[in-house]
């Protein structure tokens, strides 16, 4: 199988290690060899960061991977990108076909302005500089489910160029540092859709449905800055959560509103970039990094073997948990660029630009969308930080998944409790019961409500933390019930009769005269023992800290 | 219009291919090679079949080929023949679709209300085709 690989963070870079095992061992000898033999690299990357470990075990080799990725993203609109017909995910096949996207003789492209305006807040949002003049270009190359035998996209000058997406990555256990790494941003561009080809292998055809065709799509291209298949997971992550927040796309990736390509090479540290593979078919976020790590460690076997590494598409197979390969080595694709003759260039405008007494419909101010660009993700975690109180970690965990925020803040509105006690109880005990359970937020028995009322008996030491947590429990098996409810069914109400819970203490006191004796010794550990025992005493409906201070105040002298 | 976006298109194309060889020689050697022909049919989907329809895309690059006669030193290409038009931008309303029946009437074959494919087309092996015969529909 594929040489064992050891993963680990060496001064902040991560680095990639495959050890070589006894029976496929290579003498340094051959080592020298197989480099020469390698095809030079394919793309030119800024730096590479020139890596020397101290730590590295004699005879091993090392490897660096460079991924890079190509992102599309299907924009969020009611029509496609141009012609008038619906966008939308389930529907009778070709039911949202124009005669445009059927690519009939005498129809022409007419482009979406929510598009446009898509493209640009995507641009704006991702730090990019937004071209004032694109253009748009025929893609050609055959495929049933793309009728006019082209795509239109923006391959020579697209709408962003030059932008950059920043992601953490958690280094180290206890206490894990957050590290903030940055993705350059090749470009963004407007494209279209394909339709949906579905093979009848029974009948050995080919069913299409032009639904999905002429989609308004958003190209994210980013530079090979990632090294491994989570660095990669990660960024698609952010960049998902910033389009969420943007509304400019859904970017479900079961939904196929988001498909990610990779481009995955390795090579020597210092040495030029080995030949690319790209990988296709990574619809799942939770695959991506296993896809990425798996094609990683593939090149790495082969080219510790002494094989080469084709530049080839090849695509994820989910069962077997590896790549193969796509198409045979015919080598690039030519797609024929051709500028659209149909579609003049894309003009945008900012303030100072903007020509007056125009139809206000047909142009689009970059600084009129600037000023309206909803909170992003790293914004709204540095807010949760600063008005919280809480940890990068927390953050990050809250804005992860999926309408927990929602959740926290809603819970926030109506408690007294302290935020902190807050995101502690929302991100370890209520996202632990959900993943217990397999849940999302929006399917939780417990209410932000429930929780609110809870976390404010908590706080008014009506209930004891473990109390809480029965209660809590309860709430979850048990949907209609309040927490006061519970709280008095079980009979868990911490006790605030204080002479009762003096005379507790007072008669544990007279009955354990060696712990007290203990106690006054000075040993420090004594007294927790007699706090248990009246906890015992009462049934742990005492709150300890109220039983310590009584015990100490009867012990001293 | 189109037409000569279309040979422009072709000529640019064969220009690169060629690796420019006809700017040394100005009449151009006007020979194109088997192997540009056999990756043209690919691309393309045309049938090059008879040595005449070879000879025909020959004088076809060579009448093209003299628009090299101009000098075009310090002058900006043309995008398009539309370069200087407003690009109109349509509000986002849904105004088109719903004529399933009516597009479905143009397909060869139709299976519940899929159009079929031709056969081979989409299977990643119709891609990899070396042997010109089966690509003609």
């Amino acid at each position: 199988m594929a040489a064992p690989m050891l993963c680990w963070w060496c001064f902040g870079r991560r680095w990639v290690l495959a050890c070589i095992d006894g029976g496929s061992r290579h003498g340094r000898g051959a080592a020298i060899g197989f480099t020469s033999s390698r095809k030079r690299g394919q793309t030119s990357v800024a730096q590479q960061p020139l890596i020397t470990s101290q730590k590295s075990r004699k005879g091993e080799h090392e490897w660096a991977a460079v991924v890079g990725l190509e992102i599309h993203a299907q924009i969020s609109s009611n029509s496609k990108l141009f012609s008038g017909s619906r966008v939308h995910f389930a529907a009778p096949p070709n039911s949202l076909v124009s005669f445009f996207d059927a690519s009939l003789p005498g129809t022409l492209p007419v482009l979406n302005r929510r598009c446009v305006e898509a493209a640009v807040m995507t641009g704006l949002a991702l730090n990019c500089h937004i071209n004032k003049k694109s253009l748009f270009d025929r893609k050609h190359y055959f495929y049933a489910d793309l009728p006019a035998g082209y795509q239109i996209t923006q391959q020579r000058l697209p709408i962003a160029v030059n932008g950059s997406l920043a992601y953490s990555v958690c280094v180290g256990k206890k206490p894990s540092r957050v590290i903030t790494k940055t993705v350059r941003i090749k470009q963004i561009q407007l494209e279209q859709d394909s339709g949906k080809s579905l093979h009848d292998e029974l009948r050995s055809q080919t069913l299409i449905d032009l639904n999905r065709a002429g989609v308004g799509l958003l190209e994210v291209v980013l530079e090979p800055d990632m090294s491994c298949g989570e660095e990669a997971a990660t960024a698609v992550r952010e960049l998902q959560l910033i389009l969420q927040a943007l509304g400019t796309s859904r970017a479900n990736m079961a939904e196929g509103q988001l498909r990610v390509d990779a481009n995955v090479s390795v090579h020597h540290p210092g040495e030029p970039l080995g030949v690319r593979t790209e990988v296709k078919n990574l619809n799942s976020a939770k695959f991506l990094a296993k896809a990425i790590d798996s094609e990683i460690e593939r090149q790495i076997h082969e080219l510790e073997n002494g094989r080469e590494i084709l530049n080839e598409t090849r695509s994820f197979d989910y069962k077997l948990g590896c790549t193969m390969p796509m198409r045979d080595k015919e080598g690039k694709q030519d797609y024929r660029f051709m500028p659209e003759p149909n579609l003049p260039p894309l003009l945008l405008y900012d303030t100072e630009s903007l020509p007056s007494g125009t139809d206000p419909q047909q142009v689009i101010n970059i600084d009129w969308i600037r000023e309206r660009l909803p909170e992003l993700p790293s914004e709204t975690r540095e807010r949760l930080i600063q008005q919280y109180g809480m940890l990068p970690e927390q953050s990050f965990a809250l804005l992860n998944e999926v309408g927990l925020l929602e959740f926290f803040q809603n819970v926030i509105k109506e408690t007294r409790a302290e935020p902190k006690k807050v995101t502690s109880w929302v991100l370890n005990i209520f996202l632990g019961f959900l993943k217990q359970q397999n849940l999302a937020v929006n399917e939780s028995p417990v209410t932000p409500s429930s929780l609110a009322e809870l976390l404010n008996l908590l706080d008014r030491k009506a209930i004891s933390s473990t109390a809480a947590k029965q209660v809590f429990e309860e709430l979850w098996r048990s949907e209609g019930k309040t927490p006061s409810q519970i709280v008095s069914e079980k009979q868990l109400e911490l006790m605030q009769d204080q002479e009762a819970l003096e005379q507790a203490c007072h008669t544990v006191m007279e009955g354990h005269p060696q712990v007290v004796m203990d106690v006054k010794r000075g040993n420090p550990r004594a007294i927790n023992k007699l706090i248990g025992l009246v906890r015992k005493a009462t049934l742990s409906r005492a709150d300890p800290t109220a039983i310590k201070e009584i015990l100490e105040r009867k012990l001293s002298p | 219009m189109w037409v000569r976006a279309t040979r422009l298109g072709l000529w640019s194309w064969l220009g690169w291919r060629r690796g420019f060889t006809s700017k040394a020689d100005p009449q151009g050697s006007g020979r194109v090679t088997a192997e540009v022909i056999e990756h043209l049919e690919r691309l393309a989907l045309v049938d090059f079949r008879s040595q005449e329809a070879v000879a025909r895309l020959e004088k076809a690059i060579a009448f093209a080929d003299r628009l090299r006669a101009v000098d075009t030193d310090g002058v900006e290409p043309m995008e398009s023949v539309l370069e200087d038009r407003c690009l109109y931008l349509r509000s986002d309303s849904v105004v088109e679709g719903n004529c399933a029946e009516e597009l479905l009437q143009n397909a060869h074959q139709v299976v519940e209300e899929y159009f079929v494919a031709p056969p081979g087309m989409c299977s990643p092996k119709w891609l990899n085709r070396l042997s010109l015969s089966e690509l003609r529909i």
